[in-house]
């Protein structure tokens, strides 16, 4: 089979050839036609096929000759030049990269542009006399890479990089370095003349290289550990600020009287390490947000209709969606969204509503019918009457909803805070008790062993051990196409005890249909007729019937009717046909005839009046999903959450095991509140979605997870995004979350064995500054290296298959 | 032995100039894209390449037509 030259898709429906090369559409070609008389050749040389296949309808941007949102989009406008930067969803490789910089070559009025891959957005220069900003949208969707323009950018502010943890861990580095300089002629050659002369200036320097280090890099501790404090909870930081605080005044007291160099080198490390690991755990993708609302999912604008008069010319005009008013006529045109809750006045509505519902099979709406925001018009333009303004549509309601302006799940108490509390207490007796003991025995060194306890008790590897297992566990999960929002889920993904799916989109694929046929079957003739009767019909069921049965012929009909809603009819040659709902084809009343269950889609046949069978229509469901229900059932309580209707139920009753509670006609509020209920009888909930009416079941869950077909596109705010090629994976996901937490647990006894040793120094009045500066770094990069080590050998499994 | 002081003050001095290299960097968002760059550097001479090849007229490359379809 031939391959596009473009976009590497197979060319199975056409093939155009051009300059001997082939390719599967004329978007495709063109795009291919703009590169070669442009110079622009270099693009195909640097990766096969990179091109991606435009898909542009007229009048989508032309919101965009709007100058007040134009004004909004724009980042810089003066005099003639002009900066944009756009989101750039579908670039994918360094052919992209390439020629996304080298718009210039294209087109002489735009003056630079500079792409950020991890992001995907590009920054554009442009002179805006030459070119808008609406030729230069659609010059970018007409090589394939349309821009990502949606109600988001409406509210942007510009964006605050908070680099605040890398200017802390270049200033604890820079001052670690050097501190380890000046520390070290002190532990080798004591009693030296010349060390003797200048040990005081090293020591005093040490000093000042510490004071950055402990009041701003370290300054993250106290404050965490003051807040603990004051919310009564001993958390990690607790004992972390009070070794940093003893550390520095036991030092500092140390070299003021002379009584030795001080700690400066471990207190430098210490604060170097820890901010280290914080560092690791920080692992972003750039190019997916975890935040998203229905904001990024509606358009920036839409086609208001004014009418002056009856008599009037009708007048277009691009309007915001926030001045929107009740009683505004707006235009949709095919494949766009609907802002807000409106009535249709004019045109065949046909709603895809199963990003917002879940319910699978487009809507067929009449004249004068409610139209809730959200949905997707599937068949050519209507003309729509708003009733609500966007903020108070049906849709838009949910993010009212208190659990989307909670700040993040602070409730969960992870495992390094439970342990730190024991922690915290045990070291704090143990100084205060040696403390006592030696003030009967030598009261002059009280003071350096209390000190010296507190010091080697500073739990640095404690606090090491769950970033790095964690944030290794982050890595590899990123690489399996789990994308995690934080580090910590990962705790609260091995915790999960109840998992709830979604049906439409999650347990179910978007795309694709089971279509089998029921009745008699048809001659070779009536096939074709069928064919090209479907060939002729926009309706998505007959699209997907006809890409199912691969038509090879295709006849001209003599004579073609589409009844909105009803069905298609057709004839050739004196051979009738009828295509559509039961009651269209056999010209009876709704009731009559065979048995129908309502709930099932189904598209009857009849030819020359006669009824020949059924096309029955069932979602498919994706791979493994028998497997996974099954592994999960036994360690995990699990439902199924839809907000479809029953038709599915019986079918999922036989296919899930038994365990499996099955709950339809979920609306997106039903579904929090059915989470919460769950919350509040003790269960840890994973809600795993995909659709905008899973956003509240997915914040309010402890662990929400998004599957998504591809990770560009829109998906809701959630803990992680899934790709749907390794669903089939959630279950090793699982595991592997509560391995990450044994290893945690093997490496706070790893850590207590090391504060153990340092404890035998300490008590007994031997804690030189060596023994701590030996003694701290060990033990932190042993645990580094334990941990690393553990998470490959506990993920092999997974890794094992990105390999193969 | 006193040059110890002077060669004290050059190091931290120079550890100085580099640390502040470090946080300019920083702050001017070097950091914040590590990957593109990367990338990038490999066209460097591609671009060269087309330019010294290419027609001095400018004119000569039409430009393309927006509407077309």
């Amino acid at each position: 089979m031939q391959l596009c030259f473009h976009c590497g898709d197979s060319c199975d429906t056409q093939t155009i050839v051009f300059e001997e090369k082939s390719f599967c559409c004329n978007g495709c070609k063109t795009v291919y036609e703009i590169f070669s008389t442009n110079d622009l050749d270099y693009y195909y040389d640097l990766e096969n096929t990179p091109g991606i296949s435009p898909e542009l309808t007229d009048g989508k941007f032309d919101y965009l000759e709007n100058p007040d949102i134009v004004a909004k989009l724009l980042e810089f406008d003066e005099g003639s030049t002009s900066v944009v930067n756009f989101l750039v969803p579908s670039m994918h490789c360094s052919s992209c990269i390439w020629v996304l910089e080298n718009l210039s070559r294209l087109i002489s009025a735009i003056k630079s542009s500079l792409v950020n891959f991890p992001e995907k957005t590009i920054r554009i220069t442009f002179s805006s006399e030459n070119i808008s900003l609406k030729e230069l949208v659609i010059l970018l969707s007409r090589i394939g890479y349309e821009p990502n323009i949606s109600l988001e950018d409406f509210s942007k502010k510009p964006k605050h990089i908070d680099r605040s943890l890398i200017y802390k861990l270049g200033v604890a580095g820079f001052a670690f370095g050097n501190v380890m300089f000046l520390s070290f002629p002190e532990y080798f050659e004591v009693n030296e003349f010349w060390l003797e002369r200048f040990k005081h200036l090293f020591r005093w320097l040490m000093f000042a290289f510490s004071l950055p280090v402990v009041f701003y890099s370290g300054s993250g501790y106290f404050i965490s550990a003051y807040k603990g404090l004051q919310s009564k909870i001993l958390n990690i930081d607790v004992p972390i600020a009070l070794g940093i605080a003893t550390l520095f005044i036991r030092s500092t007291i140390d070299i003021v009287f002379d009584w030795g160099s001080g700690f400066f080198d471990s207190l430098n490390g210490l604060v170097f390490f820890l901010l280290l690991g914080k560092f690791f755990q920080q692992k972003t993708y750039a190019f997916l947000s975890f935040e998203r609302d229905y904001k990024s999912y509606f358009p920036m604008a839409v086609t208001r209709i004014n009418r002056k008069g009856i008599y009037q010319p009708v007048e277009e005009e691009q309007v915001q969606i926030y001045d929107l008013k009740q009683g505004d006529h707006i235009l949709i045109r095919n494949e766009e969204i609907i802002p807000a809750d409106c009535i249709l006045l004019k045109g065949d509505a046909l709603i895809d509503y199963s990003f917002v519902t879940g319910e699978a099979i487009p809507v067929i709406k009449e004249s004068g019918e409610k139209i809730y925001a959200g949905g997707r018009q599937k068949t050519g333009s209507i003309e729509v009457e708003v009733i609500k303004v966007v903020e108070q549509s049906y849709l838009t309601q949910l993010w009212s909803n208190e659990v989307f302006s909670k700040e993040g799940k602070g409730r969960f108490q992870n495992l390094t805070n439970s342990i730190s509390k024991h922690f915290t207490i045990a070291v704090l007796s143990i100084a205060i008790i040696t403390t006592i003991i030696w003030l009967y025995l030598d009261p002059s060194k009280a003071f350096n062993v209390f000190t010296a306890v507190l010091i080697v008790a500073c739990p640095c590897a404690i606090a090491l051990a769950a970033p790095f297992t964690l944030g290794n566990l982050l890595r590899i999960f990123g690489r399996n196409k789990l994308y995690l929002k934080e580090a910590q889920t990962i705790e609260r993904l091995a915790a999960v005890d109840t998992v709830i799916f979604d049906k439409t989109g999650t347990l179910t694929t978007h795309h694709k249909n089971t279509i089998t046929y029921n009745g008699i079957a048809l001659s070779a003739e009536e096939e074709l007729l069928l064919n090209s009767t479907l060939r002729a019909s926009n309706h998505p069921l007959s699209r997907s019937l006809y890409e199912m049965l691969h038509a090879e012929q295709i006849l001209t009909l003599d004579e073609f009717e589409e009844k909105v809603g009803k069905g298609i009819q057709a004839s050739y040659k004196g051979q009738d046909i009828k295509v559509g709902s039961y009651t269209y084809v056999s010209d009876r009343e709704a009731g009559k005839g065979p048995e129908k269950d309502l709930n099932r889609t189904e598209v009857h046949i009849t030819s020359n009046d006669e009824y020949k069978g059924y096309y029955l229509f069932q979602n498919s469901y994706r791979k493994g999903i028998d497997e996974i229900f099954e592994n999960l059932s036994a360690t995990h309580r699990l439902a199924v959450l839809s907000g479809d209707n029953e038709g599915e139920k019986e079918y999922l009753t036989t296919r899930l095991p038994e365990s499996v509670s099955l709950h339809f006609n979920h609306k997106p509020d039903d579904k929090l509140v059915f989470v919460k209920r769950l919350q509040q009888n003790g269960h840890k909930v994973m809600m795993i979605g995909d659709g905008l009416n899973d956003a509240g079941a997915l914040a309010q869950s402890d662990v929400g997870l998004v599957i998504s077909e591809d990770i560009n596109v829109f998906s809701p705010a959630c803990d992680g995004i899934l790709d749907a090629s390794r669903f089939k994976d959630i279950t090793r996901f699982l595991k592997l979350s509560s391995k990450g937490i044994s290893i945690i647990k093997w490496s706070f006894l790893l850590s207590l064995l090391y504060n153990l040793i340092g404890l035998g120094f300490a008590v007994t009045g031997h804690l030189e500054p060596v023994v701590a500066a030996i003694l701290m770094p060990l033990s932190s990069i042993s645990i580094v290296v334990f941990t690393t080590i553990f998470t490959q050998v506990v993920s092999r499994k997974l890794n094992a298959k990105i390999k193969s | 032995m006193s040059i110890i002081y002077m060669l004290l003050a050059i190091s931290v001095c120079v550890a100085i100039v580099f640390f502040i290299a470090f946080i300019v960097s920083v702050r001017k968002g070097q950091y914040d894209d590590t990957y593109t760059p990367s990338v990038r550097m490999l066209f460097e001479d591609e671009l060269l390449d087309i330019s010294e090849t290419e027609t001095d007229d400018p004119s000569d490359n039409k430009p393309i037509n927006l509407n077309q379809k």
